[in-house]
């Protein structure tokens, strides 16, 4: 565990209250400083380099390490390593560097390292419009690494929760010693705004190595790092608690397995953020996240002004889902929108869990959704 | 009579011996050499992290040495070791790996590793073949070679996976093999010692995988060979590239004394502080 030291405190202390003019890639980096990010090891890509850039400058002023990487593979193997070593610590990077990234994140839930990775998502497949915002990565956040796994996944609709939603990525991360990616996307990564540095008083941090109250299913172990004299094994092999490998018995890696999936999924509901407006009475809800959550709160404000009974779901976390919540809205409205720039990935997960007509308002080519697309989707009519 | 303890066994995680590798494998030889040369500097063994990839070189230290361990995936380990010696710069941080981690699939990482000169030993068990996945083609398998993958013979030239690494900028480059066990384990102590990139590529045997498409079906077959075709550095430079064809070139490659990175990085956090305080 790297020790704060005077000097930190001081740079941190001195821009609590501040106010600043940034882009959300700005604030992501800022946010994980202030979460206790030690080192960033990262390779340049649009629209996430700017998230790199800041690092660099500023990883100095709290005592920390910026590495910039051959790729996106080093670069998460790094993180992982220097995590193991003591720093909290992430990476940033978009669709191509993400792809490069499965196999290490899965090394990461396998090993129990904590480590946030920031998807500023982009036009996809392959290099696709590379400039251009998009949500295309929702499952590839979920199902990108290969085997049983869960994931944690979280993403931010504006500048500010940029800033205060990593430090939940961080904080979950190191309670659950799971890899959380910080699903952003190029449009809010690249988008200007207004962030209110918190006063530090007011940011709590999970401090890692001891137990945690919350786990109540008790399926988190108190996390080991590197240097203490301890001959830690740590493996991406199928182990045992003990850390030594053993690949062939089929009860050590269902024990193993189960328990890393368990200790996400029965911890759910610790996990799960959203936000929700005018659904109280809601006939059709508008169910949305990121960059795209914010015309669809117009149309939903637009549609309660003409009478509609229009509600607004924004999910916060994007993994685990909230399945319990969506069941209940499945149950209350005759009808639920997706907006989303993909071709309708958060609408698949949607039904699977409600029974009413999920509509899919799907735009692509790296262009966001109108407040007009949105409303004319929830009253039927063409913008 | 008394048992008495080997005074090496204190690095070792005894309880799980023997090793996994096959009979005549040089993988117990180069874990010998290395408890012997951390022995000899009396180096801890909580000094030490050892990161390592995946094949049978890689079971070499996994879990067999008694130190804090990072086995990683297939061709990163010299990555996952550049996070880890960023963060504790104090430890003696090890990379045991093989030809298919560390030529092959990672080869990249190994080069800008160099290229950075972070303060880590790297260990090449140089074996000629992927041998735990049954005898294919490596990225140092000799020209024409029969290999599982290269049923009629390899159509691709071997790397000089040391001479890439001595000009892409570590500190310290050396080969030796596993017949050389004395200059093997000064080889190694001087990399441990060194500041920087160190990297030594240890030419070792697989009498299973490679050596029975070579007409070298055991151990001691291996070490005649390596007696029989090794050439000192000095000798190589009287050679020509045809002189020493199929020949392995043993001995110390390249030393240079570039700044350590992880001590780099300090240094320019130490010049930024002291900016920012007096601005």
């Amino acid at each position: 565990m790297i020790e704060e030291t005077e000097k930190t405190r001081r740079y941190l202390d001195g821009l609590s209250g501040k106010v600043r003019f940034f882009l959300g890639d700005e604030a992501a980096a800022y946010g994980a400083l202030f979460a206790g990010c030690r080192f960033f090891g990262g390779y340049p890509i649009t629209p996430a380099s700017e998230v790199a850039e800041t690092m660099a400058r500023e990883l100095p002023s709290v005592d920390g390490f910026f590495v910039q990487f051959e790729d996106e593979i080093g670069s998460i193997a790094a993180v992982i390593g220097a995590s193991r070593a003591g720093a909290k610590s992430m990476t940033a990077t978009s669709g191509p560097g993400f792809s490069l990234m499965q196999e290490n994140i899965g090394y990461a839930v396998m090993t129990e390292t904590p480590c946030v990775i920031v998807n500023v998502q982009r036009s996809g497949p392959s290099t696709g419009q590379a400039t251009k915002p998009a949500q295309g990565d929702l499952y590839q956040a979920r199902w990108g690494t290969h085997g049983d796994h869960e994931m944690i996944a979280l993403s931010p609709n504006s500048v500010q929760e940029c800033f205060d939603l990593i430090i939940d990525c961080f904080n979950l991360s190191e309670r659950y010693r799971h890899p959380v990616i910080f699903l952003m996307d190029g449009e809010i990564g690249h988008l200007r705004e207004k962030l209110v540095y918190p006063g530090r008083e007011t940011v709590s941090l999970f401090q890692r190595g001891g137990a945690d109250p919350a786990d109540k299913p008790g399926l988190v172990r108190p996390m080991q790092e590197f240097g203490f004299g301890e001959s830690i094994h740590i493996t991406g092999s199928t182990h045992k608690e003990n850390g030594m490998r053993d690949v062939t018995s089929r009860d050590v890696h269902e024990d193993l397995i189960t328990r890393l999936y368990d200790k996400v999924d029965k911890n759910r509901e610790n996990i799960v953020r959203f936000e929700e407006r005018y659904m109280e009475d809601a006939e059709v809800a508008v169910v949305c996240y990121g960059a795209t959550s914010r015309p669809a709160l117009g149309a939903v404000k637009r549609a309660r002004e003409e009478g509609i009974k229009a509600g607004y779901f924004r999910l916060i976390t994007i993994w685990p889902f909230c399945e319990r919540r969506m069941k209940e809205i499945g149950r209350q409205v005759k009808r639920i929108l997706v907006p989303e720039m993909n071709l309708g990935q958060l609408a698949r997960e949607i039904e699977r869990f409600v029974g009413v007509p999920v509509h899919r308002v799907t735009k692509i080519g790296g262009v966001s959704h109108t407040v007009d697309e949105i409303y004319g989707a929830l009253t039927g009519e063409a913008p | 009579m008394t048992v008495k303890e080997n005074p090496l066994d204190k690095y070792l995680r005894k309880e799980i011996l023997p090793t996994t590798h096959c009979a005549g494998c040089g993988g117990g030889l180069v874990l010998n050499a290395f408890v012997r040369a951390i022995d000899d500097l009396k180096i801890p063994r909580e000094a030490i992290i050892a990161v390592t990839g995946i094949g049978c070189s890689s079971w070499i230290p996994s879990p067999y040495l008694k130190v804090d361990t990072l086995h990683t995936t297939h061709g990163r380990p010299v990555a996952f070791a550049t996070g880890v010696k960023v963060i504790q710069p104090e430890k003696k941080v090890v990379v045991i790996a093989g030809d298919g981690d560390l030529a092959g699939i990672g080869g990249n990482h190994l080069i800008h590793a160099a290229r950075r000169n972070i303060g880590l030993s790297v260990f090449l068990v140089n074996n000629y073949i992927y041998g735990m996945t049954g005898g294919q083609v490596s990225a140092t398998t000799p020209f024409g070679v029969i290999t599982t993958t290269t049923p009629y013979t390899n159509p691709d030239h071997p790397l000089d996976i040391a001479g890439l690494v001595a000009v892409a900028g570590a500190n310290y480059v050396a080969r030796w093999t596993t017949f050389h066990m004395a200059p093997l384990i000064n080889a190694m102590k001087h990399a441990l010692q060194k500041n920087g990139c160190s990297f030594v590529e240890i030419v070792s045997q697989c009498p299973v995988s490679y050596g029975r498409r070579v007409e070298m079906r055991d151990g001691l077959a291996f070490m005649k060979h390596f007696k029989d075709n090794a050439v000192t550095v000095k000798q190589a430079m009287e050679r020509s590239e045809e002189e020493l064809e199929g020949k392995i070139v043993v001995g110390k490659l390249m030393e240079r004394d570039r700044p350590e990175y992880s001590e780099t990085l300090r240094r320019i956090n130490e010049a930024r502080n002291a900016e920012a305080s007096s601005a």
